[in-house]
């Protein structure tokens, strides 16, 4: 039989989502629906003095209208809103608490009505008074008063003394502004009470996490609460923490005791958390021979007033390039905003950015070949940790990419490559990001018909769950994938972690493994039973399920057949739930690797950007889906695009207020902005990251991108343009 | 459901509007509702008929997730009042297979894995379908340029081009 692992197998989700069949949050209408319409904060920072609800209350249709001076009960301590990834220092919003606040977007109200339409319009009529307080919204007024924060990153020697010796020094700032995350399905819950039990469907990237959650919020027990998301219209993190929606649906319901669906507007989404606008240091110095001898990486980065949000934005140069002397700091400026949340490769696709844009600036300094420049610098070891990789096939994505993408041609000039009234420029870079595992159970029940159902809370957020637990199980149990039946997304299913971090597909595939030779075992104690059975004395590792039969793997013509060792056993199920094994073994680094290169074409006269060409090449283990996994690379390229040119959140620092929180004024990529796009998976064995060699490829198709894109643009133009994004304005005077 | 009846002066500002009967032909089937004049024809397909296959992503025309066919066009039914579209033939994704058999479109985009969350698919594959009739693409170029009110967060975007280029060919 085939194998399906590491075939181009089509999603096994995709025929529920071209019809439309794919329910998602909002779209359950249960009969007796109650419709909730957000009122939100006008003002960053302050309390209310006055909420009147009259004028709500007076449409026909409203039920009531819920505020902090009438919610039903909620817990009163830090600890009950704390959630997996919430920060370790601070205290995390409570919905609809209190008169206190703290961001404009805030939920100051609920209004409830019989439809949709009517809560919108008595939402406008809910009167709200402010006591204002002074607000800071902006980092770059703000940046003198940041502070520093413990990071893992240890300096190495004396990173000022060798900088300030170097033969060639690079030193520069580089910004990345406030961005979100903008899934394309509004942020819904659907709440559903039924005498004590909860049901609720939620836009999640993690059912566990708001089923805890929620039982802490509102002390219920864990049993009385069940959270669904079976498909996900998009997270890029932004369904990591529960969102406040979740809360208002549940008080709604609890109040109500009717089910309620509450959904947020695109606007209303700018206050759910964002990637922190970042400042970001860089002071590199070589040698004359183009290695490095210095490399200091600072940090600033945006969070709220009330947690201390930050992530790893400092680290990365450590894993990519050898340097004797180092010194890393990440620090926070704590403004009036929601708190900054993880956004696709959080830390890395800024931090990155800056590394990789200040590497190019170097190689050009050095006079060098920005790849060129790489290989010399390459590190083979983790030098925070100083432990080797257990695999770093790197060299082999600078190889494969520039071949593919004729960086050979390459003429080092600035300006000097030309098409039409065109200026044509390439640019490199690298990235890189984590291939971790966290601790999964996966339960696997099979029948004696020969199909299996294979379950764990994971959630699908478009990244291709359901297809590759298919493939897997499908695999591991010898089955075709049609009699593979994945369930997920559903939080009284087997413990799973959160689907971010890339980490999914290492630590779900490889507790199917594992649950897989405990069903196999079982299957052959049945088969051993028999009469006379071919299989005797065969121990578990030494036969496979093949074709729906336990074959012994020295002698495929000593097989027993699936279906007839349950019969003779009498069993017409084998039901089993085995967890993953998460290393402890801390003596080698764990690692996803790619290579960037692109290619802009700048009209000269008005300077009109647009990325023509992206190769990415990636190392990252095992690919399970060669379709999946190209998918999920091209989509990192995209947002490397529009980080790169389009992405910004712009905020009118007088009030404290975003001004573009729609999808037309904040721009994402649109179709005809994306071209030729390439994605190259480097071989890349690696028994030793996890049993099945998977790294995960979330975030890495995003890293390193819009460096390759600013480089290019630099290349095309002479132009360095170091905030992004890189929109038309800053390139236009570089005659 | 709101109780209708004659217009009811609510405060200084609002009434709710009185609710309208209206047809709609949808997906071949013939409908009655009654909806008020305010109610999107993106929302009464959603809320009151429960097809929800087709997807609000703005509510304000910006995202093309809310595409559907109306008398054969291509619209966002999020800017378009339900009470506009009466006697209209709508539709939406979940009349495009028959009998159990994809449209070539849908069968396009699963060969050419033309999504990841699928929360912009119906709208990308309404749309598409509506540009093929309107034939006014022919390059990948022009395809790109007539799809770019359709956006995809999860960008797919080469991928629906050509899987929109596969189900060119073949119709
Ligand atoms: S929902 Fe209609 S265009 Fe976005
Ligand atoms: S498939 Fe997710 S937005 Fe297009």
């Amino acid at each position: 039989m085939a194998s399906y692992i590491g075939s181009a197998t089509p999603r096994v989700d995709g025929r529920a989502k071209v019809t439309g069949e794919a329910k998602y949050a909002g779209e359950f209408n249960v009969p007796g629906l109650v419709h909730g319409y957000v009122v939100e904060s006008t003002i960053p920072k302050g309390r209310i003095v006055r909420i009147d609800p009259s004028g709500a209350l007076e449409v026909d249709g409203v039920i009531d209208v819920l505020t902090h001076r009438n919610r039903p009960q909620m817990a009163d301590k830090d600890d009950a809103y704390k959630d997996e990834v919430a920060t370790e220092k601070g205290s995390p919003y409570r919905p609809l608490y209190d008169d206190i606040v703290l961001f404009s977007g805030q939920p100051l109200a609920l209004v409830l009505a019989e439809d949709w339409e009517t809560a919108r319009v008595a939402a406008s009529l809910v009167k709200v008074e402010y006591q204002k307080a002074p607000h800071v919204t902006d980092l770059h007024t703000e940046r003198a008063n940041a502070f520093a924060i413990d990071k893992p990153e240890k300096p190495r020697g004396d990173a000022e003394k060798a900088f300030a010796s170097a033969a060639v020094r690079h030193e520069a700032e580089y910004f990345i502004p406030t961005e979100h995350h903008n899934p394309m399905e509004l942020f819904a819950s659907t709440a559903i009470w039924d005498d004590g039990q909860l049901t609720v469907y939620d836009k999640t990237q993690g059912v566990q996490n708001v089923q805890q959650y929620l039982c802490g919020v509102f002390k219920m027990k864990p049993d009385a609460v069940r959270v669904m998301s079976p498909y996900m219209g998009g997270g890029f993190g932004s369904g990591l923490r529960p969102q406040y929606q979740v809360v208002l649906a549940v008080l709604a319901a609890r109040a109500l005791k009717r089910p309620v669906r509450v959904m947020l507007s695109r606007a209303q989404m700018y206050a759910l958390g964002h990637r922190p606008a970042t400042i970001e240091r860089l002071a590199l110095g070589a040698k004359s021979d183009g290695t490095l001898d210095a490399m200091t990486h600072e940090a600033i980065a945006v969070t709220s007033q009330f947690e201390e949000f930050a992530r790893n934005d400092t680290g990365w140069g450590n894993l990519l390039y050898r340097s004797p002397n180092a010194k890393f700091e990440h620090k926070l400026v704590k403004l009036d905003v929601p708190t900054s949340c993880d956004m696709r490769a959080p830390g890395a696709a800024t931090g990155v950015y800056a590394l990789e844009c200040a590497m190019d600036e170097l190689a050009v300094a050095l006079k060098t070949d920005p790849v060129q420049l790489r290989l010399q610098c390459y590190s083979d070891r983790d030098q925070g940790a100083d432990i080797p990789y257990t695999s770093k096939q790197l060299r082999e994505c600078y190889r494969e990419g520039a071949a593919a993408f004729g960086w050979d041609k390459r003429k080092a000039e600035p300006r000097s490559m030309r098409e039409g009234s065109d200026l044509v420029g390439w640019g490199m870079a690298s990235g890189v990001w984590e291939a971790l595992q966290m601790a999964t159970t996966v339960r696997i029940v099979l029948t004696a018909n020969g199909h299996a159902e294979v379950a764990t809370a994971a959630s699908d957020i478009g990244t291709g769950t359901y297809t590759i637990m298919a493939q897997v199980a499908a695999d591991m149990l010898g089955l075709p994938i049609d009699n593979i039946n994945v369930k997920l997304g559903d939080s009284t299913l087997p413990q799973c972690p959160l689907e971010g971090g890339s980490w999914i597909a290492s630590s779900v595939c490889n507790a199917i493994a594992n649950t897989a030779r405990a069903v196999r075992g079982d299957l052959l104690k049945l088969a051993i039973g028999m009469k006379d059975s071919p299989l005797a004395g065969a121990g578990v590792d030494d036969v496979a399920l093949i074709d729906g039969k336990i074959v012994s793997r020295r002698d495929a013509t000593r097989a027993v057949s699936i279906a007839s060792a349950m019969q003779s056993g009498t069993a017409d199920r084998i039901t089993r739930e085995e967890a993953n094994k998460v290393a402890e073994d801390k003596s080698h680094a764990r690692n996803v690797h790619s290579a960037i290169f692109a290619e802009v074409k700048v009209d000269e006269q008005l300077g009109v950007i647009r990325v023509t060409r992206v190769v990415n090449a990636v190392a990252a283990g095992r690919i399970l889906n060669p379709k999946t996994a190209h998918s999920q690379v091209m989509g990192g390229v995209v947002w490397g695009i529009g980080m790169a040119l389009h992405e910004e959140t712009l905020f009118d620092h007088r009030f404290g207020r975003v001004m573009n929180a729609n999808i037309a004024e904040y721009h994402v990529p649109v179709n005809a902005d994306v071209h030729d796009i390439k994605v190259i998976f480097v071989d890349e064995p690696d028994e030793m990251v996890n049993p099945l060699g998977i790294k995960g490829l979330g975030e890495i198709g995003i890293v390193g991108v819009a460096a390759a894109i600013a480089n290019a643009v630099y290349h095309a133009t002479g132009k360095r343009v170091r905030d992004l994004p890189i929109t038309l304005d800053k390139v236009i005077q570089f005659n | 459901m709101a109780r209708s009846g004659a217009a009811k002066r609510v405060t200084r500002m609002v009434t709710v509007p009185e609710k309208i009967p209206i047809r709609l032909t949808v997906n071949g089937n013939r409908m009655e509702l009654t909806v008020a004049p305010w109610t999107t024809l993106l929302d009464a397909l959603r809320d009151h008929l429960d097809l929800t296959g087709t997807k609000k992503g703005c509510d304000h025309g910006q995202c093309g997730a809310c595409t559907v066919l109306v008398d054969g066009r291509r619209i966002n039914s999020c800017l378009t009042l339900a009470v506009m579209k009466e006697g209209a033939e709508i539709i939406t994704i979940e009349g495009l297979a028959h009998d159990g058999e994809l449209h070539p479109l849908q069968q396009a985009f699963i060969d050419h894995d033309a999504f990841q969350c699928g929360y912009c698919t119906s709208g990308q594959i309404c749309s598409a379908a509506g540009l093929i009739a309107e034939g006014k693409a022919k390059t990948a170029d022009e395809i790109r340029e007539l799809m770019s009110g359709n956006i995809c967060r999860c960008g797919a975007y080469p991928n629906i081009v050509s899987a929109i280029q596969q189900a060119m060919e073949r119709s």
